[in-house]
């Protein structure tokens, strides 16, 4: 799955291989990048990073300021006003706590603000809902925040090792999402290596000067009014910003995989040589269900393959192109809804765009499925492959999104 | 006006990293009524000066005698490069010395 390059590895920065839930190896590699500021409020997938991060504050593991604030709203801009300061700063939520920060949001990428913030996915209310899907993550899409989406512990702490890095690049300076889903990963123990802090720190160097901050002794002002003179270009700035973080974000994973062995890309491939029907997907379910049924599949002779969307924000079209290019047909399964879109998967509509501007011109089904943690069996998978096929053979591509788990 | 710069001339993130820049500013181009003082009628009190939002009155060390005769060693006048043309001044003035002229487009 992942791509080690043991002769450049040392060994020696992997401290340990220990059980972690995914939130608490994100907790783990904040810890271990020595963050400054952590402002949150507790939501449910979410909490226990912020009280494992409480724990590790108030034991003095971890030397920052943990500002319990009294809302999601105060919690990204207390994460804003530290991170103006020069401050290292780390916020998670999920769900309505995502929604309740929305408009800081767009001030914290506005503002070219490097926060780093977890959002284990959760569906939105109403009907109330605690479980996991990634409505809350689309809903935020084009608030200008570089996305990763994680599909293993391991790959979470990696991400937000490297999403300091690259958030707080003079050549980017914007806010990183770092997803994953909500209790099926941020509630499931897997194994977990962690590095040497001292590693960690050295890969995530403080960088204070690079960026103009709120210091007496050289004042900047910062959210001023922009006048319809100004805004366009500013606003334009932060877009330019974000399509050029892709150089910095692969850059970090090259060396990432250099120092600690690991890298993941934008997209990750499996069994994708010669795949005649591939699932495009995200999050946990590409590792797992996704990669079992492709297994299956491939057990009865069809050629099976799954692609990961790792990095959804700046969206890597090249790398989906160039993998989807030779497939037969290819299904893209949504863990989320755009309502009333011509199809309602949300990815799906970035990748058909993505192989339509490029002139790729073959069958593409949007799938939509696993809405509050509906329970997306490998089965589902397979029946998927088999349908390709059909799709492939007949030429009758379905028009709309196709509803799977739903009675 | 002066050309206006590029998104790659400017400070990212609209920040304003350098202090009192707003004098660059000329707010006066906001302005469909500007005020005229009329100097024989001000008693010189200050009150358009105190109310300015801008400020945008100007205390001038400037001699002036009224048709009647009376000396002033202050003039007070507007300037125009930020006056945004609320008419505060015109509304608080207690001698009515202050009136709002429509601004004119020249041909």
């Amino acid at each position: 799955m992942t791509q080690v390059i043991e002769k450049e590895r040392e060994r020696s920065v992997v401290v340990g291989k220990v059980g972690l839930t995914t939130n608490y190896a994100i907790a783990h590699a904040v810890k271990d990048v020595d963050v400054d500021v952590v402002a949150a409020y507790p939501i449910t997938p979410q909490t226990t990073i912020i009280e494992k991060l409480a724990e590790y504050v108030a034991n003095g593991e971890l030397d920052a300021e943990f500002i319990p604030v009294e809302s999601e709203h105060s919690a990204l801009s207390a994460a804003v006003g530290a991170s103006a300061a020069g401050a290292r700063v780390f916020t998670a939520t999920s769900a309505q706590g995502l929604e309740l920060m929305h408009e800081i949001l767009h001030i914290a990428s506005g503002l070219r603000l490097p926060i780093v913030m977890a959002v284990p996915g959760r569906a939105l209310s109403a009907p109330i809902s605690i479980h996991g899907d990634y409505q809350d993550l689309m809903n935020v899409r084009d608030t200008g925040w570089v996305i990763y989406i994680a599909s293993t512990a391991q790959e979470a702490y990696d991400t937000v090792i490297e999403a300091f890095r690259v958030a707080e690049d003079p050549r980017v300076l914007l806010p990183v999402i770092v997803s994953y889903d909500g209790f099926l990963m941020s509630h499931t123990t897997e194994p977990v290596e962690v590095y040497d802090t001292k590693a960690v720190r050295e890969f995530t160097p403080r960088r204070h000067n690079t960026r103009p901050l709120l210091n007496p002794e050289r004042p900047v002002t910062m959210g001023a009014l922009a006048t319809p003179d100004w805004y366009y270009e500013i606003k334009y700035q932060a877009i330019n910003a974000l399509r050029a973080s892709r150089g910095v974000i692969d850059e970090v994973d090259s060396e990432f995989n250099r120092r600690f062995g690991r890298a993941y890309g934008a997209v990750e491939g499996f069994m994708l040589d010669d795949a005649d029907y591939i699932l495009v997907t995200y999050g946990g379910a590409a590792t797992w269900n996704a990669l079992e049924a492709a297994k299956e599949a491939r057990g009865r002779g069809l050629r099976a393959g799954v692609l990961r969307i790792r990095l959804f924000r700046p969206f890597p079209s090249n790398d989906l192109v160039k993998r989807l290019a030779d497939a037969k047909a290819v299904a893209v399964v949504d863990r989320a809804i755009a309502p009333g879109s011509p199809v309602e998967g949300p990815v799906f509509k970035d990748v058909y765009i993505a192989l339509r501007e490029a002139g790729v011109d073959k069958p593409i089904v949007s799938v939509i499925h696993g809405i509050s943690q509906r329970t997306m069996y490998i089965r589902d998978f397979y029946e998927l492959y088999y349908k390709l096929r059909d799709i492939a053979s007949t030429g009758n591509v379905p028009r709309e999104s196709l509803y799977m788990g739903l009675r | 006006m002066s050309e206006l710069k590029s998104w790659t001339q400017i400070p990212i993130g609209g920040y304003i990293t350098e202090p009192q820049n707003s004098v660059k500013n000329k707010t006066g181009s906001w302005r469909t009524q500007r005020p005229v003082i009329d100097q024989d009628a001000c008693t010189r009190c200050r009150i358009c000066w105190l109310y300015c939002p801008e400020p945008a009155i100007l205390e001038l060390n400037k001699p002036y005698v009224t048709k009647s005769g009376r000396k002033y060693n202050l003039t007070f006048e507007i300037n125009y490069d930020y006056c945004k043309g609320c008419g505060i001044c015109a509304n608080e003035c207690p001698v009515k010395a202050i009136k709002m002229v429509p601004e004119v487009v020249q041909q």
